[in-house]
Parts: C-alpha cells; structure tokens; sequence
C-alpha cells in the first residue's frame, strides 16, 4: 500500500506542516516516508506545495507526479494539480477558499470549511490541522493517536493549551467526512 | 535504533557534528542554507565556531587555515559557490589538509538556477582547480546516506590527509527522510603531528605549504599525492548494484538520478522487461572495474546512462566499459528532473523496443 500526496497552498496555510505532520506519523507508525517541498523564489505569496509518501514497501522516488491524493488549500492548487490525480484518487479541497467543485468524475471530493471551522474554534491558525483531521478520517492509513502523541511532545510549557485546540481542530475536520 | 525525520541539509549538518567536526565556514546559498543556519544554532553550543565569511573565496581559506590546525572542519555550498571555492580546494590538496566540503548542487552554468541538478560531475570529478589533484566523492541517493557519508567522508580526509567532497543535489538537501544515528565503523586514523598546535619549544615547526619552488621537490611532492590518490582508489572504491542478475538493460546513475532509474525500473518490470541499475557512490574513484564487470553479463543488451546533466558521467562509463556495449543517454540539465516514464521510455528505446 503506498500514499502518494501532493498537499498544495498559499505560502503561510500550514501546508509544508501537514505533509510534515502525516510524514512523521507515517514514520512511527513504522511505514517508509518521504517528504519533498517545492522550494523557490515563488513561494512568499505564491502557491507552496509538498509531496508525501507513505508507503509499506521502500521509496524508489520521492517525486510525486500522479497523487493519490491531493490537498488543495486554495484555488491555484486546485487548478494545477486535478488533472494529474490518479482515478480512483481523493481531492480534499479547502472550501472556505475554493468557491469550485472538483469537476473531475472520477476521483472522491471531501470538501472541508477549514477556516469557517478554525474560527468557530477560536484560532484561525488551525485550519490546516481542521484539514489534516479530514485526510485522516477519510484515508483511515493514519491513527489520530500517533498525532495526538505528536502534538503532546510538540506543544509543552506556555504552548501545551494547544494541544486540546489542535486535537478539537483533528476532529471537526474529521466529522467533514461522510 | 531509533528513526528520526531529518531534512536531508540539516541530517549533514548533524552528521558534522556527531563526526567531531566543530568548525564551519560558509557562505549561504540556496539550495544548501540550511546547512550553515542549523550549524550558526548549534556550534557555539558545543563550544565550537561557526563563522559566516564574507565570501565563499574566504570561507575555503579559513577552512585551509582551521585544517592546518588539525581540526576537523567543513564547509558547504551550492553550485556557483564551489566554483569560487576551487582555487581553495587545490590549495587544500596540494598543502594535504583534510576537510569535508558539501556541494549541494543547482542548476548551472553560471547562476543557473536553485533547482536540482548534477552538472557540477566534471569539477567535481576532474577538478576545477589547477594541478594534478584529486578529491575523493561521495553521492549520496537518500538522507540516510547524507548523514553517513558525511561521518564517512571525515575519516576519508582524515586518514588520506585530503579533503573530501559529498556530492549531493537540491532534492538530496530539501527532501526529508527517516534517519538512523548508528555507530560509524571505527578506522584508526593517523595522528595530526604535521598540525601546526605550537611547538611549544619541543619540536620543529610544523609548515603548512603548497609551494614547493624546485621542480625536482614539486615532482617529488606530486609523486607522493600521486601513491596517495592510488591508494584511494585501491581501497576506497564504493558503488551499489540492484537488480543486476541476468538484467536486459543496465542503467548507470548516482544519487538522485538513481532513484528515477529505480521508479523505471517498477515501470519496466510491469512491461515484462528486466533493469538492473549500477549506481557508482564514490563518483572518484569511480568504480571501473565494477561496472564493466557488471555490464559484460550477455543478459545486457544496453546501457543507460542518466543523468540531471548533459552526459557527463557518460565518460567514465565509456572508460569503464570500453566499447564493450552500447551505451546510450537520457538525461535534462537546468534543474529538470527527468520522469521515470523519460527513463523507462530511453531503455527501450535502447533495447530497440
């Protein structure tokens, strides 16, 4: 089984930290992963993405060309990356941004209100983990208590009250997924 | 043994670090900053010195001058920044100051662009600088290798009085993977007693020097470099083959490049044609002998060299081969990284399929 993701944004959305967060949950829960960011001059303002894979076997190539999945945090990313999405694949699409529908047939659409639901959260820094909470609730490859032991290790002292809101944040994007 | 994420820049920054090495000189350059940013955070912690010089010309000059002080010391950049610092590196070779270098490298010529590339093989290989010298390399495919080679390359400088480069490219430096911090393989390393530590009125001076102004002295100083550099590719000659067995195409390919050649070689398999990949790890001394051993099994129709350049390393895989099979090329340069589809298609194009 392999998990070949492309999660794409505005620079600032979280994206390079969600493709973080599933690399390394991926990696303790023993799989082979990689991650691999676009880098350059493009990215303050313009569209960031990363590749992720996870997968049961080793990894041939980092590159990501056709996604199973695809995380579009806005328009632009939607636009480039659609066409490329293996059929069958899942477009996650970050509704409170992306006023399109996936036109494609062939693939699954989970359409999240990131940021409608970060802020009903009280922080709109969250809406990337609202998001995260979705990919992990419809992939199922994934347990949210590898994440949640992640955000205990990762938010201690002054920040530690964060840990409830990012886990609040996993599962309100979760409930997104009928 | 634990996994750890690691982005493949700061794993060789690390990997310095765990070598003893506490001495860094760079200049900041993309795609291989955050090399120099993690060592600005972490040298002055462990009390050694992380110094961002005002070029790269001066940042290799301070690595000669730590060096000469015994110290295990390193420095890194990309592309255009090495070019600048070749005058250094034979400098280096020839005064015998072992040092570890990081090319991260981007497109070329010139400014070229921060995107992978490989096309730095030739100075890499030949040597942009002057004289007869050479400088061991070693091309890392992944971040695990990153991190190992880096503690291996120290030990390389160290024993053989030279510095050591590792080659690796933009995707190498941003790219995160799983690492393990194992043990290195201990070497007894030769002590520094040429080091100039002070004599402290016990010895004779110790002098650091490339020049040698009597010709019969410089001969005799070349021929010395000279057993050197055949002692390293005696005994320092490292390559991976996978999928070699009985194989109907051969690629030849090292670090990321490698990589694209295995997603090919998935693609083949399905198609029903077997690919086996050679995959040189130190790009001096380059492995000949290997490989020509390797591709003179009559499964191999072909062989394909690729690349993130435009047909460089095609050289030594002719020396190697020497006429004994065809040998073809992909390969894009300017920070293109080829498709496996590009890979797989080349191979069969090769085999006249």
């Amino acid at each position: 089984m392999t998990n070949e993701i492309i999660i794409s944004g505005f620079g600032g959305q979280g994206v390079m930290a969600i493709g973080k967060t599933i690399t390394e949950a991926g990696m303790k829960e023993g799989m082979e992963v990689s991650w691999l960011p676009s880098y350059g001059p493009e990215m303050r303002g313009g569209t960031a993405n990363c590749s992720v894979v996870l997968s049961d076997e080793p990894i041939v190539s980092p590159i990501v060309l056709e996604p199973t999945e695809l995380i579009a945090m806005n328009l632009p990313s939607l636009l480039k990356f659609e066409s490329v999405v293996k059929p069958g694949g899942t477009i996650f699409v970050n509704s409170s941004v992306v006023d399109q529908k996936v036109q494609r047939t062939d693939v699954k659409a989970v359409y999240v209100d990131c940021i409608k639901i970060a802020d009903e959260l009280g922080n709109s820094k969250v809406a990337n983990m609202v998001m995260l909470g979705a990919y992990i609730e419809a992939m199922k490859n994934l347990s949210t208590d590898t994440i949640k032991e992640m955000l205990v290790h990762m938010f201690t002292g002054p920040k530690a009250k964060l840990v409830d809101l990012n886990i609040e944040a996993l599962k309100r994007g979760a409930a997104c997924v009928k | 043994m634990q996994k750890e994420l690691w982005k493949g820049n700061e794993a060789i920054a690390e990997a310095a670090i765990r070598a003893g090495c506490k001495y860094f000189f760079g200049y900041p350059i993309t795609p291989q900053t955050e090399v120099p940013e993690y060592l600005s955070l972490r040298l002055p912690e462990i009390g050694g010195c992380f110094l961002q010089a005002e070029s790269e010309v001066a940042a290799i000059n301070m690595v000669y001058g730590a060096a000469g002080c015994g110290v295990r010391v390193m420095t890194s950049s990309s592309s255009p920044g090495i070019s600048l610092k070749q005058e250094g590196i034979t400098y280096l070779c020839g005064a015998e100051l072992p040092c570890v270098i990081i090319n991260v490298m981007r497109g070329g010529p010139g400014l070229g662009t921060i995107q992978p590339a490989q096309g730095d093989y030739y100075q890499a290989t030949r040597g942009g600088g002057n004289g007869d010298y050479r400088t061991p390399v070693l091309a890392p495919a992944n971040v695990q290798e990153a991190a190992d080679f880096v503690r291996l390359a120290f030990d390389i400088a160290d024993q053989y009085r030279n510095p050591v480069m590792v080659l690796a490219d933009g995707m190498i430096g941003q790219m995160m993977e799983a690492v393990e911090w194992g043990e290195m393989e201990k070497r007894n390393l030769p002590a520094k007693d040429w080091a100039t530590t002070g004599t402290k009125c016990e010895r004779e001076h110790n002098i650091i020097n490339s020049l040698y102004i009597k010709p019969e002295v410089c001969a005799e100083h070349n021929e010395h470099l000279e057993r050197k550099y055949k002692a390293l590719e005696e005994n320092e000659v490292r390559y991976e083959e996978v999928n070699t067995d009985g194989c109907e195409v051969l690629f030849a390919a090292y670090g990321t490049t490698s990589r694209i050649c295995r997603a090919a070689m998935k693609m083949l398999a399905d198609e029903g044609i077997k690919a086996g990949l050679f995959r040189p790890i130190t790009l001096w001394p380059y492995p000949y002998d290997a490989l020509k051993k390797c591709a003179s099994q009559d499964s191999i129709k072909a062989v394909v060299d690729v690349e993130m350049s435009l047909g460089q390393m095609m050289d030594d895989v002719k020396i190697a081969l020497e006429g004994a099979k065809p040998i073809s090329f992909i390969g894009k340069a300017g920070g293109i990284v080829p498709t496996p589809r590009d890979v797989a298609d080349a191979a069969k194009k090769a085999l006249g399929r």
